[in-house]
């Protein structure tokens, strides 16, 4: 055996733009081992539940990430509403995929480009983040916000967007689909790319699904499991097929997210055909009296709220699950026997999201 | 801007942002805001950086990071607190892990509020803070004639 050397990676690191600590045991350039340690973004809030109303707490719930703001908001709401038994409006419904599928696009771009600057390719990163501007700018005209966005509430949402905005939003993005493509062709066609990503980070089948995985992450290992599928909001209403790859390395990785986008749009231009006229959020009384689990599918993956009420205005008890801490176990998997220089690329190729994961 | 004859570089370190203001941040250097085509650089060594850029608020865990990268950037060196979390702690000033903002652990120049803080403020924080930069050159100077 030759000497190992321990590397700390992190948590002020080039390529993070969130503080995660690895310490990786290297036997010259490989790396054997791979110890996470977290805990720097930790700030405790799901024990606000006591100490803010429960219409109240959508805004701290929102600011669990400010990549995922929106779903996270949701899911909070659709766990008091699943306490509380409340059906909410069709057309709130449909604006709530459409922001959520909005965020994901957002997303995904943000973290090609990351990964791209990973990769040390600076102009495909410049234009994955100069496209995703054209995504926020519609986040900001219908609800205010580009990155936290604060128009989703318990009993609907708070703001309407009017059908020629909706008709205007479809044609935006089929505007962009090409420059999409030819976005998505450089990191699915480019031999540099490819060289850089393809067998790097391969995690397995069997694995994917041992450790848990989720999203995107367990989608390039060849499980068809998306939470989307289980109906929640409108997503019942609306045709798609996740998008799934089966090699399982960084390249899967980046493939099915690439290739989600244009899901995406696909679920927006239906939504926007399908919305149906009327009201977009109901009056609420009473406080939650129960427990609810409430599941969504995060750009990146799955997310849980647990949320228990005991029949005042405050909660008992919120829990969240999110999709990066059940990708971190998988993570330190595939770190092991790859090579110190592809460490980069397979962190982010998890798309690790801290502040989600240690809220 | 006479004593600022090189360009100004930039590091970023998220205390424990919720990720918002991390993303406007780099959102600054991308082409639709895209400070870069005045030189300034986000780096990843504090060592080649002269503005400190923080998001998010002071906790147990980050308390010696912040530390460390303040005190390896070289003098003069301007920080700037970036998002209402890094002024004061924001929404979160009441959790159990939030000691409150920045400059309960280091001095603090430009305070950006806003939850997410937007492009345009920041860099307008930014601005702001060369301006103060200069000042420290300007000090520094002097004091060795």
């Amino acid at each position: 055996m030759s000497k190992q050397v321990v590397i700390p990676f992190g948590p002020q690191h080039p390529v993070l733009p969130e503080p995660l600590h690895l310490d990786l045991v290297l036997e010259d350039e490989k790396v054997v081992d791979a110890i996470p340690t977290i805990g720097y973004v930790h700030r405790g809030l799901e024990k606000l539940v006591e100490k803010r109303e429960y219409p109240q707490y959508v805004y701290i719930a929102e600011r669990i990430c400010g990549i995922c703001s929106f779903i996270h908001g949701m899911t909070y709401c659709q766990g008091i509403e699943g306490i509380m038994n409340l059906e909410i409006p069709k057309r709130a419904d449909y604006l709530r995929t459409i922001w959520s599928e909005y965020s994901r696009m957002h997303s995904h771009l943000l973290w090609l480009g990351l990964f791209a600057d990973a990769m040390g390719f600076e102009s495909l990163f410049m234009n994955a983040w100069r496209l995703r501007e054209h995504i926020l700018d519609d986040l900001e005209a219908t609800t205010g916000g580009r990155v936290i966005q604060g128009s989703c509430k318990v009993g609907g949402v708070r703001r309407d967007i009017s059908s020629e905005k909706l008709d205007e939003m479809a044609s935006g993005l089929d505007s962009m689909q090409g420059e999409l493509h030819d976005l998505v062709n450089v990191f699915l066609r480019d031999s540099s790319v490819r060289h850089r990503l393809k067998g790097t980070g391969i995690l397995s089948k069997d694995d994917a699904y041992l450790q848990g995985a989720v999203g995107p992450t367990i989608r390039a290992s060849g499980h068809s499991y998306d939470t989307r599928k289980i109906g929640y909001a409108a997503y019942g209403d609306l045709s798609f097929e996740p998008v799934v790859a089966s090699a399982g390395d960084s390249y899967a990785r980046c493939e099915v997210r690439a290739k989600e986008m244009f899901t995406s749009i696909d679920i927006v231009k239906q939504a926007v055909k399908k919305i149906p006229d009327g009201p977009i959020d109901m009056k609420v009384t009473g406080a939650p009296d129960g427990e609810y689990f409430a599941r969504s599918e995060q750009p990146r993956g799955e997310v849980i709220h647990y949320i228990k009420g005991n029949g005042t205005k405050f909660l008992a008890r919120h829990r969240v699950r999110t999709p990066t801490l059940a990708n971190i176990t998988p993570l330190v998997t595939i770190l092991k026997g790859c090579e110190l220089a592809d460490v980069p690329i397979i962190v982010l190729s998890i798309d690790p999201c801290i502040g989600c994961a240690e809220r | 801007m006479t004593y600022l004859a090189r360009s100004p570089w930039v590091i970023h370190y998220d205390a424990s942002s919720c990720n918002g203001c991390d993303i406007e941040v780099l959102a600054c250097l991308t082409p639709l805001y895209d400070i870069e085509r005045f030189g300034i650089i986000n780096t990843g060594n504090p060592k080649h950086a002269d503005v400190f850029l923080v998001t998010g608020s002071i906790n147990e865990q980050n308390k010696e990071v912040i530390k460390n990268i303040y005190n390896q950037i070289p003098e003069p060196k301007v920080v700037v607190a970036i998002g209402i979390c890094a002024t004061s702690g924001g929404v979160f000033r009441e959790c159990y892990n939030v000691m409150g903002g920045i400059d309960t652990m280091i001095p603090v120049d430009v305070y950006v509020p806003g939850c997410a803080a937007r492009p345009e403020m920041i860099i307008d924080g930014v601005v702001k803070a060369l301006g103060i930069l200069e000042e420290k050159w300007a000090k520094m100077e002097a004091g060795k004639k």
